[in-house]
């Protein structure tokens, strides 16, 4: 890719998977093993070497399905109930069912999984029902076990190039996608017969409370590409109202509870240093109780690992401070804090959208298809709740053997020039001016109307405002000022966030009733009810350009919950700290 | 608009000394995630050009010669 801004010259590739993080180098591996004839390019906007949230390798799989200790059946009911019956729950079973071969598969691969004795798969009950973590103490090496995976399967990889919109051809069929270098401002255009989006999270939503646009909880590499391309070519997306929010560690975007000190004996406590949740396992009914007692009397909230034994918290710190987010320890230097001496203080992250740890994605069924023929999600995109990385391996997998098949029988769908040169003329704009606003000032102002009117609890006139305040700024668009690539890719990135606002605000204001405890707490409708909303909410482009809603039905369970079961997710809280 | 400038202290620390970018490496740059790094060309080293940092260490972990020091951003440390 050589050509200069002016060159007009269109790639093509059979299979194009956009983002090669965790479930996009599996995508383009799988496809590649199911048609070796086909060519799969991975298309990254930074390093596929280091790119995406698990740039620096991960604490543990959060949700492993291995037998002897779970079946797909029980992982399917406790998904099911820790995301109040909202799921289609043919997507959760086919991750059970592809669970533990993906598991062993990556073990193959050279990923280290912790093991017992007898060398079998150590896992830990941190989920309110089921036992489902299995750790990876050793897990760094991740980026470079899927890059050699890359390499053997010759799958063609662009890094340094963003996708900004998708095309679609007079039917409404998945053609390719618009392209953007982040270093020259050159564009491209690729045909595709499938695209698979595996963008991750929209991880630049709200703002962080240090104020430091990319102090963010996802990586903030993942601005919401792919929740706005899905948008803007037609798709379906799922659950935008039931957020992404974290418990971490204040000021510090690291998580630290659940997964790795919960098995070890640490816990979430308040002030006085006694337990208030039953079970730190991530849910919206878990950060209710995390958001009551942050704001209570006893208030705020700790990470509690001062009466452990000294070689736990040995154990503990050489976890926390070399895998996945390595920079914590530094951090904790700074302020002095010890885990042998004080609880380290918690606070919860900034909102954001991710199915991968909540329920809000693209849409999709359980061969990772979106509503656009021919378009695929995979990841924290793909609108299967509850997934993490497992999840994205799976459903990465998934996506790439179902490409593959649907290429056998798709040829290329018909880009318009004009859509072309419509869409060049949008990215690059904010280049050719001589002077305006910065897309940082745009970026920040963006952020910080959605943490003062969208995040919860949710009041419904405060959404409005801030729709109000959205469509402002989008008039301020023509105004937005690039002095270098680098900016002009900031600048493509704020109108990604931009359009995540706007859905976040729409479907948050549609689902008039409260469900997943902090992630859609509505005032003004405080109780969950079924009778009017046991439905998914689903955000489209409406035909005027703004975000419209509607129900779809929730598909009938293939796994009954007991009436018993259904509620043990709301009671979360110790009884006697209520 | 015309446009102002404002100093931030970024959190990446680059030893000039010990940077080999004048013998062609470019690690750091190519692995960062955020594309915040450059190559001063005149000093022969790596510098932080943009202070987007996710503090998530690639280019501390993967230089050859451990010239980089990532600090904790000035606003959350
Ligand atoms: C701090 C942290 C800790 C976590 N801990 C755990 C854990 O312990 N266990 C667990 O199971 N899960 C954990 N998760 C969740 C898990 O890491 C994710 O669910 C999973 O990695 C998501 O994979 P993905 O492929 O969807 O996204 P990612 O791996 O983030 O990949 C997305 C990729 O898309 C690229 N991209 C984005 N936009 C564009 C564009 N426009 N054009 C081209 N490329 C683009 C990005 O650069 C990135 O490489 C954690 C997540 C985080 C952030
Ligand atoms: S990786 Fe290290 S040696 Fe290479 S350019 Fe960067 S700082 Fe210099
Ligand atoms: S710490 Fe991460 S974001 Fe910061 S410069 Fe290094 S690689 Fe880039």
């Amino acid at each position: 890719m050589t050509h200069t801004t002016s060159d007009n010259q269109i790639l093509e590739t059979d299979i194009l998977v956009i983002g090669g993080g965790t479930a996009g180098p599996m995508a383009a591996v799988r496809a590649r093993q199911k048609n070796p004839d086909l060519r799969v390019t991975v298309l990254e906007k930074a390093n596929v070497k280091r790119s995406g949230a698990i740039s620096m390798g991960m604490d543990g799989l959060n949700n492993a399905v291995i037998p002897g200790h779970a079946t797909p059946e029980q992982y399917v009911k406790e998904i099911t109930i820790a995301n109040d019956g909202i799921v289609n729950q043919k997507t959760v079973m086919a991750y059970a069912q592809r669970s533990f071969d993906m598991i062993n598969l990556l073990d193959e691969w050279g990923v280290k999984f912790e093991k017992d004795e007898t060398g079998d798969y150590n896992v830990k009950k941190v989920h309110h029902m089921g036992t489902y973590v299995l750790p990876m103490p050793e897990g760094h090496h991740m980026k470079k076990i899927l890059y050699r995976q890359l390499r053997r399967h010759r799958v063609q990889v662009v890094n340094r190039y963003m996708a900004t919109r998708l095309y679609t051809d007079k039917d409404g069929r998945i053609a390719g996608a618009s392209l953007l270098n982040p270093r020259t401002a050159e564009v491209a255009t690729i045909k595709a017969k499938a695209v698979i989006l595996c963008t991750g999270a929209a991880g630049r939503l709200g703002l962080p409370s240090s104020g430091y646009l990319f102090g963010t909880y996802e990586n903030p590499t993942n601005a919401g590409d792919g929740y706005s391309m899905a948008y803007h070519a037609g798709a379906e997306l799922s659950g935008i109202e039931c957020y992404q929010i974290n418990p971490l560690i204040k000021d510090y975007n690291g998580p630290a509870c659940a997964y790795v000190t919960g098995p070890m004996g640490g816990y979430t406590a308040n002030a006085h240093g006694n337990r208030f949740i039953e079970c730190d396992y991530w849910s919206g009914q878990m950060m209710l109780e995390f958001y009551r007692e942050l704001e209570g009397g006893k208030g705020p909230v700790f990470l509690k690992l001062d009466h452990l034994a000294e070689e736990t918290v040995r154990e503990i710190e050489t976890i926390l401070h070399s895998n996945e987010r390595p920079s914590r320890g530094r951090f904790h230097q700074h302020r002095n804090t010890n885990y042998r001496e004080k609880m380290v203080e918690m606070h919860i992250s900034e909102i954001g959208l991710c199915s991968g740890h909540s329920a809000s994605g693209v849409w999709i069924d359980e061969n990772a298809r979106t509503t656009v023929p021919g378009l695929y999600a995979a990841g924290d995109l793909g609108s299967v709740p509850h997934n993490y990385m497992l999840g994205a391996f799976v459903y990465g997998a998934i996506a790439g053997e179902d490409a593959s098949d649907y290429c056998s029988d798709a040829g290329f769908g018909e880009i318009s020039s004009e859509d072309i040169g419509t869409e060049q003329q949008r990215i690059l704009a904010p280049l050719h001016r001589t002077d305006g606003i910065s897309p940082y000032q745009m970026e920040y102002k963006i952020r910080r109307m959605v943490n003062d009117y969208l995040q919860p609890p949710k009041v419904p006139k405060k959404m409005e405002i801030g729709l109000e305040r959205f469509r402002e700024i989008r008039e301020d668009l023509p105004l937005l000022y690039a002095q270098d690539p680098h900016e002009l890719m900031r600048a493509n990135e704020l109108q990604f966030i931009l359009d995540c606002a706007e859905m976040a605000a729409h479907a948050s204001l549609y689902r008039k009733e409260s469900r997943w405890g902090l992630y859609h707490y509505r005032v003004d409708y405080p109780e969950t009810n079924n009778d009017e909303w046991f439905c998914h909410v689903q955000t489209v482009k409406g035909a005027g350009g703004d975000p419209e809603c509607f129900k779809r039905e929730v598909e009938p369970y293939i796994v009954e919950l007991d009436d018993e079961e259904k509620d043990a997710y709301r009671k979360l809280r110790v009884a006697s700290t209520n | 608009m015309p446009l102002a400038k404002i100093s931030m202290s970024v959190p990446v620390v680059v030893n000039a000394e010990a940077c080999i970018a004048g013998k062609g490496c470019t690690v750091c740059v190519d692995v960062c995630p955020l594309d915040v790094l450059a190559i001063d060309k005149a000093l022969g080293a790596a510098y932080m050009k943009y202070d987007e940092c996710w503090y998530c260490l690639p280019c501390e972990a993967d230089c050859p010669t451990n010239a980089i020091t990532v600090n904790i951003p000035y606003l959350l440390r």
